[in-house]
């Protein structure tokens, strides 16, 4: 290996032969280039779309109340249920660690929202932060309610973008602009945007803390939202919610005395068809880029095995004269693996470091939502590099000891 | 210098075998030209692959200067080979890839000289086959004579004991088969040993001794008066 007169060699050889040195070269360059860009886009779609999806797949949990439909305990079918902020706090507390966003609201009905001459009816919400991301909003102005507005009562309202467009429409800033909703004063602090559209768009959500007191809701919620921490696979997400929502159910229904058949009282959604399709989705994908991938290693160890495989066929009689001359079989075996994993290492690299070069520098201008930051691990990038070299030292093994075994006069003689 | 005793070689041919050697007995001295001729299919050529280790007799023993040649590896033929003989080929067999005087090194790269010294010989080879000016040229390059005269220089290069040669002149004119027979006599003038298998008459006169061939038996060897090739030219 570290023999500098067999280094001489084989440097000899291959740049006396840089059609062959390039050829081979090529294949394998070209296959880990091939490789890395495609998993690079592998990446990058399940980057892409994840990022679409990730908000509808959330495994989001509504739970809102109705009336009663059984007796239970001498009480009467009818009585209408309505959980209290005590009933969402011990929920949190309870499972703080398994959820992701966490929201109680309590509705304002005839939400009448005045703005100088102009005004409309439209849904109040009194909401916590994580709400924002449970609606899946995304702000167009200012920023959504915080928990300092909820600590302080304070009276600021988040805009639908609808509900600023009928209001506004002198075209004025709302931020810091005063809104009245049923005559109170609300101060303008953001304006969202939905995926919904203009339905979901014209709502306003105000801290939940204000709307309880400033309409005399006391401590009354309508409903409860929450997502779950995401799992690694649609198996486990369904597991860890159902579980979740059959314990919440058992809690509420023990906490306001309901039946425990009754299926009307207390109800859980859960959007888990969503979820299903997600990550569905991402498998697909993961499983077909590393088909791809794996066919791609496999059309490459092919081509550098027939490469390989030609150029001990063209060198036969080359490898007759070296043992004429005195070359011991390992010498010539030698001499063959050490060009061949030479030059394959060396274009497996260039190959490696082009794409990674390419996925680096024009990967962030790639403008379509579907991909987003194609990248490679570069584990995997470097263990194909060694698959096939190893694959071409392999490939280029057999025939080189047969043709090292061969007797000189017949590799000799002439055709 | 080489002592042959009741050799046999034969060949298998699908389902028959062919008898190719039959009991070749046959001594050649230290500094001998000795030319082996026989028509196509006589077995010359089978008994100087045996001669030069290339191929392996079925019997009989084959001594080279007091070394016996049997059940040699790899390996070892290998080393002899490299060692104690030289060989030039009908067809040249020079690498085409690499220079004269690479081609004329090679016998030095696989007995472990280095570098500088592999090519300082090589050139004084190249030399004395008058070709130092075209030791940078690729065979290619090169007319069939002086392609047969770096395969020479390549042969000596190692400085083995015998010189073997096939054919040497089969690819060539005559004129050109003359000059290179007179660069072989000269070396054999300086005391090495040869042996030429050819086929040509006018070519094996200009040996010192003849050993005739046929259905793989000698038939006739005798000493010849040696006709100086540059005469011819």
């Amino acid at each position: 290996m570290f023999d500098l007169e067999r280094w001489q060699e084989i440097f000899e050889t291959i740049s006396k032969n840089k059609m062959r040195t390039f050829l081979t070269g090529l294949s394998v360059a070209s296959g880990i280039f091939i490789l890395v860009i495609l998993l690079g886009i592998g990446q990058g779609m399940q980057n892409g779309i994840s990022s679409e999806f990730e908000n509808d797949a959330a495994n989001i949990l509504f739970i809102f109340t109705g009336a009663t439909s059984k007796e239970y305990k001498g009480l009467n079918p009818g009585r209408r249920i309505t959980m209290k902020n005590d009933d969402y706090n011990t929920t949190v507390a309870k499972n703080e660690d398994q959820l992701e966003y966490k929201s109680s609201v309590y509705r304002i009905w005839g939400g009448l929202i005045n703005y100088e001459k102009e005004s409309g009816s439209y849904r109040v919400e009194g909401v916590y932060p994580d709400f924002q991301f449970l609606e899946n909003a995304s702000m167009t102005h200012g920023r959504f309610i915080n928990p300092n507005d909820n600590n302080s009562f304070e009276k600021v309202v988040v805009l639908g973008n609808k509900v600023k467009n009928d209001l506004f429409k002198n075209g004025k800033d709302p931020i810091g602009e005063y809104v009245q909703i049923k005559d109170i004063n609300f101060k303008v602090i953001g304006v969202y945007t939905d995926p919904g559209g203009e339905r979901e768009e014209s709502r306003v959500f105000i801290p939940i803390s204000t709307s309880q007191k400033a309409f005399n809701a006391g401590n009354d919620i309508n409903f409860m939202s929450f997502t779950l921490q995401k799992e690694e696979n649609f198996e486990a997400a369904l597991a860890s919610s159902e579980k979740f929502s059959e314990e919440l159910e058992t809690f509420l229904k023990e906490r306001h005395t309901v039946a425990p058949d009754d299926e009307r009282a207390i109800r859980i959604n859960n959007s888990l068809e969503n979820a299903k399709r997600f990550y569905d989705l991402m498998d697909m994908i993961r499983f077909f880029f590393w088909g791809v991938g794996i066919c791609t290693i496999i059309a490459g160890i092919v081509g550098v095995s027939n490469i390989m495989l030609i150029i001990v066929k063209e060198r036969t009689k080359e490898i007759g004269i070296r043992k004429a001359l005195g070359a011991q079989p390992l010498s010539i075996i030698g001499m063959i693996l050490h060009e061949s994993i030479f030059v394959t290492t060396i274009a497996g690299f260039v190959g490696l470091i082009f794409s990674l070069a390419l996925l680096e520098f024009v990967g962030p201008l790639i403008e379509t939502e579907y991909i987003a930051n194609p990248s490679v691990n570069f584990n995997v990038a470097l263990i194909t590099v060694f698959i096939l070299v190893l694959a071409g030292a392999i490939a280029g093994f057999f025939p080189a000891w047969r043709a090292a075994r061969i007797k000189p006069i017949i590799a000799l003689r002439d055709e | 210098m080489i002592e042959i005793k009741d050799l046999h070689k034969s060949y298998k041919m699908g389902s028959n075998s062919l008898h190719v050697l039959k009991g070749i007995n046959f001594n050649v001295q230290e500094g001998e030209l000795v030319s082996i001729m026989g028509s196509s299919g006589s077995g010359k050529s089978t008994l100087l692959n045996i001669l030069g280790m290339l191929d392996e007799a079925d019997s009989g023993s084959y001594t080279l200067d007091g070394l016996p040649i049997k059940n040699l590896n790899e390996k070892i033929a290998a080393r002899y080979r490299n060692k104690f003989l030289g060989f030039i080929f009908q067809s040249f067999n020079l690498i085409s890839y690499k220079s004269a005087l690479d081609n004329v090194a090679l016998p030095l790269y696989y007995q472990g000289v280095k570098s500088k010294e592999r090519l300082d010989v090589a050139m004084s080879y190249l030399e004395k086959v008058g070709l130092a000016d075209w030791a940078g040229h690729l065979p290619n390059e090169l007319s069939g004579g002086q392609k047969q005269r770096v395969a020479i220089a390549r042969a000596l290069a190692s400085n083995p004991k015998v010189l073997l040669a096939d054919e040497p002149t089969g690819a060539l004119d005559t004129k050109t088969s003359y000059e290179v027979m007179d660069l072989i006599q000269g070396i054999n003038d300086e005391g090495r040993t040869i042996l030429i298998v050819t086929h040509e008459h006018d070519i094996a006169e200009m040996t010192r001794r003849i050993v005739n061939l046929k259905d793989g038996v000698i038939i006739d060897d005798s000493k010849v008066n040696q006709v100086r090739a540059l005469s011819n030219v």
